[in-house]
């Protein structure tokens, strides 16, 4: 899924969007968590992450991971901090109003799959 | 290759050291998925430093052969290695896990991604070493 049908589905407001041409990442799996040590359990590419946390330790989390998308849910700013890191790293963020299960719902009703991380499917 | 101290509770810098090493490990044009794989074990030991001991080292050596991460600190030391390796098993206070840590999966994430393990800890502190193999 591209990732402006996941921001018309999620009805996100862009924080922060790279400067590459971001419009070609095609999103196939992603991952809801508020433990980062939960979203470092993910191994594959082009995960995106929904999230409520804001602290900069998620876009670090994304880094580590290579997730190109964080979505922060129940409509949570981020700090500046968090922000300017993820400027740094290039890692695009939207925000949401939904919550962490019903984002999640609407992106697998649409299509957006778990990722297997341990044997259950 | 890398020979970085972590400070304890330092969460403002948690993970510049990882970061440096995803840099430069991305610098000598390696597959994408042992990157993933170092990246991710060596920010969490990392943050195990920062969250559970006094301070430490975090280096990371590259052979032909293998990755190797180690990550010591000066303590106090895990009291049981068999329990700290159980999926959900934590002893991280409440102000950690309000940062999204301490959800017990941090040694757990270090053994899945790694091709060897070993660790050693008594209370003077715990020498983690990773292997990743090519």
């Amino acid at each position: 899924m591209l990732i402006d049908e996941i921001k018309e589905i999620l009805a996100a407001e862009n924080l922060y969007q790279p400067e590459f041409s971001y419009e070609d990442i095609d999103i196939t799996t992603a991952c809801g968590a508020d433990l980062m040590s939960d979203v470092l359990a993910f191994s594959q590419e082009k995960t995106l992450l929904l999230t409520g946390l804001v602290n900069p330790q998620v876009v670090r989390t994304a880094e580590m991971t290579d997730i190109d998308l964080i979505v922060f849910v129940r409509g949570k700013q981020p700090p500046d901090d968090t922000i300017k890191l993820a400027k740094e790293k290039e890692i695009m963020l939207l925000k949401c109003n939904y919550s962490l299960f019903h984002s999640c719902g609407l992106l697998y009703q649409n299509g957006i799959k778990p990722e297997n991380i341990i044997g259950t499917g | 290759m890398i020979n970085s101290k972590v400070r304890e509770g330092d969460f403002k810098r948690g993970g510049e050291v990882s970061s440096k090493l995803k840099e430069t490990l991305q610098q000598l044009d390696l597959d994408s998925k042992i990157i993933r794989k170092a990246s991710i074990i060596a920010y969490e030991l990392e943050i195990n430093i920062i969250i559970h001991s006094y301070g430490g080292r975090l280096k990371v050596k590259i052979s032909p052969e293998q990755i190797l991460i180690i990550a010591e600190d000066e303590g106090p030391g895990i009291e049981d290695i068999e329990k700290a390796l159980t999926p959900g098993f934590s002893t991280a206070g409440n102000e950690v896990r309000e940062l999204g840590f301490g959800a017990g999966m941090g040694l757990c994430n270090v053994e899945k991604f790694s091709d060897e393990m070993d660790i050693e800890s008594d209370p003077e502190g715990t020498v983690v070493r990773v292997g990743i193999d090519f």
